[in-house]
């Protein structure tokens, strides 16, 4: 008994600290941090006024908070939860994206029509460019020649050449664009729209409408279901897009843009994060103020977590 | 990477190509709208509805320099209905108008081959046996307000009633659309009154309200149609029993209030804040909606044509996004923008209507004002 004992214990590995979820409350002006295997809270971490997007460094060094209301993006240390500075970031930020370079944060200011440019390191800001009115959804390419900035009343995507920090297409969408993803190895842009009710998928060689991705839930009217933010696993087979007041996250075949499945959720389903292996998709629930944690190979909601109020985003926080 | 390239260089120069596109909307404004009330704490300001239109037209604007469309927005106002119609002699294309039912029907009348839109007048019967083919309602008519505090009174279950009505004209078609509405719904109408003082109603509330409301019965709310806001406000508290006053004054529904944030709203109230440095009023937000459908319309068809723009608006594929959680589109059979409609308070959104439960076969929010089978209309030939 003994010798067994103690060759159990040597055989113990240092304790694993769990991948996290961290959601950002907008009415709260809080983080829930979400530990992602025990699904609790272990964390409320203050952060500036209305916070919206969260995005981490590709090192998962510091995570980015647009604090919309503050007009500034914090940087945090994920350890400590402490904001360790503020970036300039323009007026009202709302949704950003990290280049893979890992230095240029391209951030939409939703009150300015403007998408700022900033150097993470220097903390100065690169570039401003005119975009449409209510710049939202940010998305870049796999290569990081190409960021996309919608705007939510212009009802278009900007396609900005990162090299000259200027626009060099316009695509119009369907109404009230909320998010946009390069899927595919970038060869494709898709791009949902709230009020459109759709997710519209683009060629990127062409900005040429290829397929639009429509959505119908029994008992649902077609005027609640509103597509906001989407995720996509990474072989890029399957695309999670949250319906908003249909309260109902959208299962997409990837391949053929077909609908396959819906999923309760709780109320205006917003914006979504997978954990590390992909088992799990949390998705923030502004109205309910919760979190829904749905099983990926299932397909169905496990339970519901409560956070702060109006979750906006969500974002995967790997461990060392 | 010269692949790349070569597709953005060819997209741009067909942007650049693309035929401009001269959209030109005018904005008839008949500046008579304030008639004596006992209280003028809280004038109109001097650019309500124009504010809206101008943020409209800058929205719209931010849209166009990217698809090669110059939007431009004629500001005219006038003091009487015949200065309006002789000021707007000659204009043609999209006109917006802010005035009385009888100063809009004048000017659609009066500019035939104009498209003309509705910013401010609620009366239904322009919607039904005055509509015109020429005329679009981006204001929420009078039904379409007192059905959405119906729907909110049957999900309280406060289902009686009393009406206490003022003398204006508008006053007294509102009142109408509120008895209307509780026909509609089954609410019980307690009792229905004009409002009779001439006094000083501002020093002899305590005395007058408590024993005008006793008259009118045992009611769960008093309703008040007072849209020159003249009355209404004193009777709130005043009420012989402890009862929410709604309607004009009290838990009013409106096409809009700077209390609406959901849905982005905070957006637009923010940017009109900015631009016209107060908050949004409903005149303002029809205003602003008629110039965003117009250049929602634009946007889609690349065209300024009349007739091209009307057949879109009128369209399936039609929809606005209106910052009340619900795309926005015209009922096809009067030209009416079909729409959510909050009811407020000064300080919050207490309910949107349409309210859950108020169901429709086509779209819920045809469950406010008049419905296609129950329409007077016959210029949409539909």
């Amino acid at each position: 008994m003994r010798p067994l004992a103690l060759a159990a214990l040597l055989t113990i590995p240092a304790p694993v600290l769990a991948d996290e979820i961290w959601v950002t409350n907008e009415r709260d002006d809080t983080i829930s941090v979400i530990d992602a295997e025990t699904l609790e809270v272990t964390r409320t971490i203050p952060v500036g006024e209305r916070p919206r997007g969260i995005t981490f460094a590709h090192d998962f060094s510091v995570v980015y908070v647009c604090a919309s209301a503050s007009n500034t993006v914090q940087v945090i240390d994920p350890a400590s939860g402490e904001v360790l500075h503020n970036l300039p970031s323009g007026e009202d930020p709302e949704q950003f994206v990290l280049h893979p370079d890992g230095k240029h944060l391209y951030i939409a200011n939703e009150d300015d029509a403007i998408t700022t440019v900033v150097d993470v390191e220097s903390r100065t800001v690169v570039a401003q460019i005119s975009v449409g009115i209510e710049p939202e959804g940010m998305a870049v390419s796999p290569d990081g020649k190409t960021v996309i900035t919608t705007s939510e009343t212009t009802n278009m995507a900007h396609w900005i050449d990162t090299t000259t920090q200027t626009i060099y297409a316009n695509t119009l969408v369907d109404n009230r664009p909320r998010d946009a993803n390069f899927v595919k190895d970038g060869t494709e842009l898709w791009v949902s729209a709230e009020i459109g009710g759709t997710v519209t998928v683009f060629d990127t060689a062409d900005q040429k409408e290829i397929a639009k991705i429509r959505f119908a839930i029994p008992g649902v009217l077609p005027e609640l279901i509103q597509p906001v933010g989407f995720a996509l696993t990474e072989d890029e087979k399957t695309a999670f897009v949250a319906l908003g007041p249909a309260n109902h996250v959208a299962v997409v075949n990837a391949e053929t843009y077909e609908v396959e499945r819906y999923i309760l959720t709780g109320r205006r389903v917003w914006h979504l994060a997978f954990n590390a292996d992909e088992t799990k998709l949390f998705t923030t629930n502004g109205v309910s103020s919760d979190v829904t944690v749905i099983d990926v190979a299932d397909q169905v909601a496990e339970t519901s977590i409560a956070v702060g109020r109006f979750p906006w985003g969500a974002a995967l926080r790997v461990m060392p | 990477m010269l692949k790349w390239c070569l597709a953005a260089c060819v997209v741009s120069w067909a942007g650049v190509a693309a035929a401009q596109v001269e959209v030109s909307m005018t904005y008839l404004r008949l500046d008579d709208r304030a008639p004596p009330t006992l209280s003028d704490i809280d004038p109109d300001p001097a650019d309500l509805g124009i504010a809206g239109a101008r943020l409209g037209l800058t929205d719209n604007q931010t849209t166009g320099q990217f698809l090669n469309h110059n939007y431009k927005l004629i500001e005219i106002d006038a003091a009487t209905p015949e200065t309006l119609l002789a000021a707007a002699v000659g204009t043609t294309g999209l006109v917006l108008v802010e005035g009385s039912a009888d100063a809009v029907l004048a000017i659609a009348d009066a500019l035939p081959d104009a498209l003309v839109f509705n910013v401010s007048a609620a009366e239904d019967r322009l919607r039904n046996d005055d509509c015109r083919a020429n005329l679009l309602h981006t204001a929420p008519s009078f039904a379409m307000r007192a059905d959405a505090l119906a729907q909110f009174l049957m999900t309280k279950r406060w289902t009686d009633v009393a009406l206490v009505s003022g003398a204006a004209d508008s006053d007294l078609a509102f009142a109408d659309a509120l008895r209307a509405s509780a026909n509609k719904f089954g609410l019980k109408m307690r009792g229905d009154a004009p409002w009779g003082f001439t006094g000083d109603i501002r020093r002899s509330t305590t005395d007058e309200v408590p024993s005008f409301t006793q008259r009118l019965g045992d009611f769960d709310m008093l309703l008040v149609a007072d849209e020159i806001h003249d009355f209404g406000r004193y009777l709130n508290y005043n009420t012989w029993e402890p009862r929410p006053v709604g309607g004009s004054e009290g838990l009013t529904p409106v096409a809009w209030s700077p209390a609406v944030e959901q849905w982005g709203a905070e957006q637009l109230q923010s940017r009109f804040r900015d631009s016209a440095g107060r908050g949004m009023r409903p005149i303002d937000y029809s205003a602003w909606a008629a110039i965003r459908a117009i250049g929602e319309a634009v946007t889609r068809t690349d065209s300024a044509d009349l007739s091209i723009l009307r057949d879109y608006m009128l369209g399936d594929v039609f929809t606005l996004a209106g910052f009340k959680g619900r795309p926005l589109s015209f009922r096809t059979w009067n030209g009416q923008l079909r729409q959510p409609i909050p009811l407020v308070d000064a300080r919050a959104v207490v309910a949107t209507a349409p309210l859950e439960g108020f169901l429709h076969p086509v779209t819920e929010l045809d469950t406010l004002g008049g419905d296609r089978p129950e329409s007077t209309c016959t210029a949409f030939g539909d």
